[in-house]
């Protein structure tokens, strides 16, 4: 019943009395169950029904939650050893919204380890696998919220967005992946990795979808102050305002990238849609860029994220709440806390994450990064004054899952084709992978990004590309017009 | 000659209602780990929420210690892992200090010194631990209370000059009503960094950091004893340590905690969770107009008015009893003599019976009026303390008191003349022995003038009275 429908279908099942809330929920506590060994997207399957009605339209809507989110009362993990056992005692305000519009949770999803990592291999309760292909990576940090979207589980579901950790999973699940612009969603009670760059985001199978949970979930929230006031209007009541005249701009550098033939296949796809759009009205115009700032993206993102997140988790001692490893003293007890706590991947990033900060690398490393990203997000800003949005491949297909190489290091060698996405966590701009087709059999995404608080003219373009592809409401296993 | 180099770094909690970065509350708890919240304890997915109560009091502090203060507000993260520190940072202020390049002028043995501020920093207090042999404790209570950092340069040159600039920062910190100051509740905590140099040398000595003195004679036992200790040392041809040490009191002595205090990289980088916000001039202002005149300001004021300087130092150690003694000023009372009521008097009177000077029954009204019925005559000074005794122990004005007690003086000249006429007439006989020669007599026949008034009499008229009239026989 609930399998792959939209909130609108689902809202209308509900109100004229087809199916009930708790229908559905247990609807989705089946599938879940089914794909849970093959595809292992939970940490936490919810296994009792609990509503609060709202007046909104996810009232008795199941979804999913990122088990990076504070819920009170359920575990939440980090997909980490270190709150393997960790029940919070109060709830994000993302979970608190949901809540209050009526949504019901039904399961936690699987992250990579503490959201660093962007394959979903990390998670310590195993791998996730992409749905399109077992052998293959979800994609993420989001991975588990990704892949409950597609497998039609739920219609919607809830991760978060450092660096690409929701619209790269998307892209390579094929669904919706939106992050909108920083501070638009509160982070309150979302476990931090690197603050100045995190994001909540959302995935669903539509941008209509995305726009309805965005409304529900932005304003200004009294507990982070980086969020924005309400704009005062939803995005979803006017997302299908005509809109004319748009121009976007890809970059020439990234484009010309590819050099393997699967993703050159990407970029083919992604000059189709560039055509369609152009004969659908919108101006896409190339723009060619520095390389070297394109080459740049990567390594500033890592040592901004590493040296952010060295601190963001210091506090995961064992004293206060987690698992608490003994010791004589209180240095000590931290310390094999810490040890046993952290898989070998995360401590690799304290590390670097510790040096960079260091007295006499400071310079050098930290603030040189912070200078480049400023460079950047200047640049980028230039440019959104001329454009209305970056269009881009969001990335190539979904790599294969090699056990034996380190689990979290993705394949560098297409650095800018890959790893582009971060430039929306630089300047905090409003961000969205759509699926772009198929290549071997493999979803591909194509990602729009717009300047910072022109989310609605984001989801507005989103949607007419949607329309554009007709590339909409796809699941995992259904039938694909590949 | 060897020469003792000293420079503070002193920690002063905030009075604010709430902590610095949580809704908790921030006050004095002898429960353990009641105040507290998911923030305090650094739960994951917390956000700071800075308290604009403790901004605005550190910044006040900083203007009334001549500090620069920057344009806008910033906080930095101090990085290090300690049990009691929830977070594994602290937030702090690196990059943008509310205060900078400050300066306190002070004055020991008559010499005005002027103590250079280096910077004035607000930031969070950890949490309480009791360390016992096998386990330790955490009181969480303190975590995240608004702290005040004041490093000053290393300009005092001994135990003197640190205790005066103690006493009046801690002067000059209740009259901005930041904090209550108080050292037994660890609100005011010091760490002393002290080296000793040649008279000559152009380098600082190897210095001493001494952490956390809880009381301004433990600061000055501590610098007293580590002034021996590396004189002892320097002399015997030895080497001091660059050491973190710390006093402790029952042993009377300071004794090791770790080496090389320098070793520790903070890593400090700008919280991101905190949007920078701009301090306009306006906002500064308006805290600028809300400090009080201070202590050295209202000495040489008082000093000018007539007080003396003795006396004005007593006065301004406390900006409550400023204004009490500036009302009776207000109202016309005698500066001089106000000032020798409050300290002789009324100070000592509140400190017997633990009252401030809100809480006793005297007004600077009443005070006036007591001086005033003194100046005009109307009682003597011995009666007025008398009077001033009553006031605060019966509770009534001056007027009442006078009135039930029947204290008025008789001044009246015409009704004084009758009453000497009346009594030369009487002793006769001492008048005519004092009109021989012997005129010693004067004082009988003045104790009767006196002995008839029932006390009542001014003395002064009456004897001026008493010459003319005797003389007229």
């Amino acid at each position: 019943m609930i399998s792959g429908k939209s909130i609108d279908e689902l809202r209308s099942l509900i109100d004229n009395g087809s199916v009930s809330s708790e229908e559905l929920f247990n609807d989705a506590l089946k599938l879940a169950n089914e794909c849970q060994s093959e595809l292992n997207p939970f940490v936490t399957i919810i296994n009792n029904y609990e509503h609060t009605s709202g007046k909104s339209i996810l009232d008795g809507i199941p979804y999913a939650l990122k088990d990076n989110f504070s819920t009170k009362g359920i575990l939440t993990t980090g997909s980490s050893n270190i709150l393997k056992d960790y029940v919070p005692v109060f709830d994000s305000t993302v979970y608190r919204k949901l809540k209050e519009s009526g949504a019901v949770l039904m399961g936690k999803t699987v992250l990579d380890e503490l959201a660093m990592g962007g394959s979903g291999l990390t998670g310590h309760t195993g791998y996730v696998k992409n749905p399109w292909d077992t052998t293959r990576i979800p994609g993420g940090s989001s991975a588990g919220s990704a892949v409950a979207v597609s497998k039609g589980i739920v219609p919607f579901s809830i991760g978060s967005d450092t660096g690409d950790s929701v619209r790269k999973p998307a892209a390579l699940c094929g669904v919706v992946g939106f992050k909108p612009t920083y501070g638009r969603i509160s982070r309150f009670g979302l476990f931090p990795f690197a603050s100045s760059l995190d994001h909540v985001g959302i995935f669903a199978r539509n941008v209509k979808d995305i726009s309805y949970v965005t409304d529900i979930l932005k304003g200004r929230d009294e507990m982070d102050m980086t969020t924005l006031p309400d704009e005062g209007f939803l995005y979803s009541s006017k997302l299908d305002e005509p809109i004319k005249g748009k121009k976007l701009f890809y970059i020439k550098e990234i484009v010309e990238s590819a050099v393997t033939s699967t993703n050159k296949e990407v970029i083919s796809k992604f000059m189709d849609l560039v055509n369609k759009l152009r004969s659908n009205g919108i101006t896409v115009e190339e723009v060619s860029f520095d390389k070297r700032i394109l080459e740049a993206i990567f390594p500033v993102y890592f040592i901004i994220s590493c040296a952010e997140a060295t601190s963001n988790n210091s506090n995961l001692t064992g004293f206060i709440f987690g698992p608490r490893s003994e010791g004589r003293t209180p240095e000590e007890v931290m310390k094999n806390t810490r040890t046993v706590g952290f898989q070998e991947m995360i401590k690799r990033r304290f590390v670097i994450g510790s040096y960079i900060l260091e007295r006499e690398n400071q310079e050098k490393l930290f603030l040189n990064a912070m200078r480049a990203r400023h460079l950047i997000v200047d640049k980028f800003n230039d440019l959104f004054l001329k454009y209305d949005g970056l269009l881009l491949p969001a990335g190539g297909i979904a790599p294969k899952i090699v056990p034996e190489k380190e689990a979290d290091k993705l394949n560098n060698e297409y650095l800018i084709l890959e790893n582009h996405l971060a430039i929306g966590n630089f300047g905090g701009y409003p961000s969205i992978t759509l699926p772009n087709g198929f290549v071997s059999g493999m979803p591909i995404g194509v990602n729009l990004t717009c300047a910072a608080k022109k989310d609605l003219e984001c989801l507005q373009i989103a949607s007419k590309i949607e329309e554009v592809t007709g590339l909409k409401n796809i699941t995992s296993g259904g039938e694909v017009d590949a | 000659m060897l020469k003792t180099v000293i420079g503070l770094e002193i920690h002063c909690e905030l009075n604010t209602k709430s902590k610095m970065f949580s809704g908790s509350k921030n006050e004095y708890e002898k429960m353990p780990n009641q105040n507290i919240s998911v923030i305090d304890l650094a739960f994951p997915g917390i956000l700071p929420l800075p308290n604009i109560q403790g901004v605005r009091k550190a910044i006040k502090l900083a203007l009334a210690l001549n500090c620069e203060v920057p344009n806008e507000v910033m906080f930095d993260r101090k990085n290090y892992y300690y049990a009691d520190l929830p977070k594994g940072y602290q937030l702090t202020q690196m990059t943008k200090p509310f205060g900078k390049n400050g300066y306190l002028d002070i004055e020991v043995s008559g010499k005005q010194k002027r103590i250079t501020i280096h910077q004035l920093h607000l930031e969070e207090d950890s949490a309480s631990m009791d360390h016992f042999s096998d386990y330790s404790l955490i009181n969480y209570n303190r975590a995240g209370v608004p702290l005040v950092e004041i490093v000053t340069d290393p300009v005092f040159n001994d135990e003197k000059e640190v205790i005066q600039f103690l006493e009046s920062l801690r002067t000059i910190i209740k009259y901005c009503d930041v904090s209550s100051a108080s050292s037994e509740k660890g609100e005011l905590r010091v760490d002393v960094n002290i080296s000793m140099m040649e008279e000559d040398a152009k380098e600082l000595g190897v210095r001493a950091e001494i952490k956390n003195i809880n009381s301004f004679n433990s600061v000055k036992e501590t610098i007293l004893y580590e002034i021996k200790r590396q004189t002892e040392i320097l002399e015997s041809g030895g080497k001091v340590l660059q050491e973190t040490r710390r006093w402790v009191d029952d042993t009377k002595e300071t004794v090791s905690m770790r080496e090389k205090v320098d070793a520790i990289d903070y890593k400090y980088y700008v919280e991101p969770n905190i949007p920078v916000v701009s301090l306009s001039e306006e906002f500064i202002n308006e805290i600028k107009s809300s400090i009080p005149m201070l202590p050295n300001e209202r000495k040489e004021k008082y000093i000018k008015s007539g007080v003396k300087e003795k006396d004005a130092n007593t006065i301004i150690r406390n900006v409550d009893i400023c204004e009490f003694f500036e009302n009776v000023l207000s109202l016309g009372g005698d500066a001089r003599e106000a000032s020798n009521w409050i300290t002789t008097r009324l100070l000592g009177y509140m400190s017997a019976n633990f009252l401030t000077i809100n809480e006793v029954y005297l007004t600077p009204s009443m005070l006036v009026s007591l001086m005033n019925m003194v100046s005009s005559g109307k009682i003597s000074t011995q009666q007025a303390k008398e009077v001033f005794n009553l006031i605060l122990e019966e509770k009534k004005t001056p007027e009442e008191i006078v009135k039930e007690r029947g204290m008025e003086q008789v001044s009246d000249i015409d009704e004084i003349k009758k009453l000497v006429n009346s009594v030369l007439d009487e002793f006769n006989e001492q008048v005519l022995v004092y009109k021989s020669g012997k005129t010693n007599i004067l004082g009988f026949i003045m104790g009767q003038v006196l002995k008839q008034s029932g006390g009542k009499v001014n003395p002064s008229i009456a004897s001026k009275i008493l010459n003319e009239e005797i003389s007229k026989r």
